[in-house]
């Protein structure tokens, strides 16, 4: 009735193309930003930023870098913990060095050298392929992080081998340390999040993405017709390592604030995002967010019903809480392989008939 | 979308609850992953405690105590979220029994007005108060059990450990870390050789570790561990026959359940603490009527006179004589977090007041100033004795190396403020 395409006319090349092109969608979409940017800061308080919103807007950033690679490359990583930890000892280095630097600045340059770091790291691709390549990425994971435990430099030779964020701002808004704000901690994770899902949806939708997936679907045929895949390949690694960077920066200064990386980075971490992945479904933008949100709020939710609600004690809900959340994923698995956002397409496709199906 | 509308919900609820009438202290526990066997008895000698004072005096001061649990899994993100969950109550101190989430809380709890007592863990350099304004960590951290367990070896070998080659086993993580700055300065002073081994979480696998041992033979291993590390470090220390009497762990080494895994093989082990041991103590028959046999004791209630209840107790113990102090100071009985700083920064644990708590010689007299958090540190060593399955006790509580502590204590906190611009106290 209301989601079609019928009567929704495009007069422009533009407009034919545009992300959202059906005008329900599109209005959603606004909804969402305007709720999200106009409503939720200034409702938010500290437990709603770092318990739940915060980890969520984080581990979308890392879900949406790690899908640009798994997802539309068909290149399997299982490095992300360790190319976050590059994202948050790089904003780290930048911080302490440059601390009249805005944060921006620093998250995106922490960005940047994640990128770098990450096309170093995918280099081995270009000759092995599959499961081959998850283990040579999961040297990567390993490596980085006996590096950043190892090397005083990367933390400033505290004693301890922690790294602590300082306080640092954004137009004389304090983001980072314990003086921040929620609203501006929320937000400025938000911002990162919206750009980075417009971004890495337009690169999916151009002549990259098709490039990404030509390489995912048939890397010998897309050679044939004319994919080079060390381009293909190599910037895919670039632009997912650069995600999943900005998500640890923010992960270490604005969420954490403290960070040791053999327990926040290590291979769990990865697991983790690799997880969020397939559940929101491989080669999805939305995929990651629905992915992110499942893994980090359904805990929290089962936390706050099973103790605080029904009473429980702490370490049987601790146990359930496992128990569920693993059957959840098979049930996903088995009932809809494709994630999430597989579940989300039909329910439009459905949505499209109603209320007149065939 | 709907996931979120129902915790939101849910959370309304949470803040609306009931009105604060009383004194709320939270627990971040660790009954679940690879630590729990350290975290659960501590956690029940923490509930146990305040349960005792709960049912026999009815709380402190006629105010009744709610401790509020919360499941960390020594994990630092969920300690943020239980940290975040629970100050909103009027959560009156924390104590994270993990050095990691202590990290992260250290500067989110001076923002908050809230006092952190991380007993014997830690950010050691948080002994000088003059810095960290909220922040406590007596009677004993880190760099005393360091310097603790050289002199002790100094004691043995008649005063000189020129020559000698001691090696740390340490967990990899912040907490094992700690030490190695003290020894290495300790190490100049004294000279010894140090050999640092690293065990990365969650420590299961040290064959490699202990391989290096068996090939280097150094005369003496001083080990940093928690949770599962402990029991696999003894087991291979049995296997390679490293004599257990050179073997001495710090205070989170030296539980039953980390020897005894190792049987008669781990007798002559020796580890330090700062509490007392067993259940020889007057307070014991009272936890016994009120507590365990009423059915009111937390968690399985198996735990009693273990040495890490023992520690839960003491640190429940430190916490409610600090609730007294910050009662008397400010005249109400109903504290807040902020009264209860300053109930901690005038905390004074004498000989009398413990016996009359029924723990006398628990631990160690100590008073607490503006300038010091971090009490006398003073270190006991004891040893496991497998055929009885006792610790007895080598050394009573001794003081330790102070100079050296006292310049890192302030290299260390003099580097914190410069980080974060913070003006001294205490003036």
């Amino acid at each position: 009735m209301f989601y079609r395409e019928a009567g929704d006319f495009k007069t422009s090349y533009t407009a034919d193309s545009q992300t959202f092109p059906i005008k329900f969608d599109r209005y959603r979409y606004y909804v969402v930003l305007a709720v999200a940017f106009g409503i939720i800061p200034f409702i938010i308080n500290d437990y709603w930023a770092n318990a739940l919103l915060l980890p969520f807007l984080i581990y979308a950033i890392a879900a949406i870098g790690l899908n640009v690679l798994v997802g539309y490359c068909g290149q399997v990583s299982l490095g992300t913990g360790g190319f976050m930890a590059v994202g948050a000892y790089a904003c780290y280095k930048l911080m302490t060095a440059f601390p009249d630097v805005s944060m921006f600045i620093h998250v995106i340059l922490a960005g940047g050298i994640t990128a770098f770091v990450g096309v170093l790291f995918g280099l081995p691709s270009l000759r092995i392929k599959g499961f081959y390549l998850a283990v040579a990425t999961l040297a990567a994971q390993f490596f980085l992080v006996w590096l950043f435990n190892r090397v005083p430099w990367f933390y400033n030779y505290s004693a301890s081998g922690q790294i602590n964020a300082p306080e640092r701002d954004v137009f004389g808004i304090i983001i980072t340390g314990p003086n921040a704000p929620a609203w501006a901690t929320y937000l400025f994770c938000l911002i990162f999040l919206t750009l980075c899902a417009i971004l890495a949806r337009n690169l999916t939708r151009g002549t990259m993405g098709r490039k990404w997936m030509a390489i995912r679907d048939m890397d010998i045929a897309a050679e044939i017709i004319g994919v080079n895949p060390l381009k293909a390949k190599l910037t895919a690694f670039a632009v997912s390592s650069f995600f999943v960077g900005i998500a640890g920066a923010l992960f270490f200064a604005v969420y954490l604030g403290a960070v040791e990386v053999g327990e926040v980075f290590g291979i769990q971490k990865s697991f983790l995002v690799l997880f969020m992945v397939i559940i929101g479904g491989l080669g999805s933008i939305f995929g990651s967010f629905a992915g992110a949100a499942f893994l980090v709020l359904l805990p929290v939710v089962l936390k706050v019903v099973g103790v605080d609600v029904l009473g429980w004690p702490t370490d049987i809900v601790a146990h359930l809480q496992l128990v569920i959340v693993g059957a959840l994923i098979i049930m996903f698995l088995i009932l809809e392989p494709h994630g999430l956002a597989q579940l989300w397409r039909v329910a439009k496709e459905k949505l499209r008939l109603w209320p007149f199906p065939h | 979308m709907n996931k979120k509308l129902a915790t939101l919900a849910l959370s309304a609820l949470m803040v609306a609850g009931p009105a604060m009438a009383e004194l709320v202290i939270p627990d971040l526990s660790y009954r679940t992953g690879p630590y729990a066997a350290g975290g659960i008895p501590f956690s029940d000698g923490y509930n146990d405690y305040f349960t005792l004072l709960n049912e026999r005096d009815g709380g402190i001061g006629g105010e009744p105590i709610r401790v509020v649990e919360c499941e960390t899994g020594y994990n630092t993100e969920k300690g943020v979220e239980c940290y975040e969950s629970t100050k909103g109550e009027g959560a009156l101190v924390y104590q994270p029994l993990s050095t990691g989430i202590t990290y992260q809380l250290i500067p989110k709890v001076t923002a908050d007005g809230i006092p952190l007592h991380t007993m014997g863990y830690g950010r050691t350099s948080a002994a000088n108060g003059k810095i960290f304004s909220n922040v406590f960590n007596y009677p004993a951290n880190y760099w005393n059990g360091a310097s603790g367990a050289i002199n002790y070896l100094l004691n043995e070998n008649g005063g000189d450990l020129s020559g000698k080659k001691i090696a740390l086993v340490y967990h990899n993580s912040a907490y094992g870390k700690e030490p190695i700055r003290t020894l290495e300065m300790l190490a100049e002073k004294h000279g010894y050789d140090l050999t640092l081994l690293p065990v990365d979480h969650p420590g299961q696998e040290q064959k490699s570790q202990w391989l290096q041992i068996r090939r280097e033979k150094p005369d003496y291993v001083v080990m940093w561990g928690w949770g599962v590390m402990n029991q696999v470090a003894v087991q291979e220390a049995a296997n390679i026959r490293f004599p257990m009497e050179n073997f001495i762990g710090v205070w989170w080494s030296g539980a039953e359940f980390d020897v005894e895994p190792a049987g008669e093989k781990a007798t002559g082990y020796k580890a330090l603490t700062f509490t007392g041991l067993g259940a020889d103590y007057p307070v014991y028959d009272d936890l016994k009527k009120h507590v365990v046999d009423s059915g009111k004791a937390a968690g399985a209630g198996d735990q009693l006179g273990s040495v890490q209840y023992n520690r839960g107790l003491y640190a429940a113990m430190l916490a409610s004589e600090a609730i007294k102090t910050a009662q008397e100071m400010h005249g109400v009985t109903a504290i807040t977090p902020a009264m209860m700083r300053d109930g901690m920064e005038a905390l004074e644990i004498t000989n009398a007041k413990m016996e009359s708590l029924g723990m006398a010689g628990f631990g160690p007299e100590f008073s607490v100033s503006c300038e010091n958090h971090g009490g006398p540190g003073l270190v006991g060593v004891v040893q496991w004795d497998a055929s009885t399955g006792t610790w007895n006790k080598l050394q009573d509580f001794m003081p330790t190396d102070a100079e050296v502590i006292g310049q890192l204590i302030a290299e260390d906190s003099a580097a914190y403020a410069a980080e974060n611009n913070i003006e001294p106290r205490c003036e």
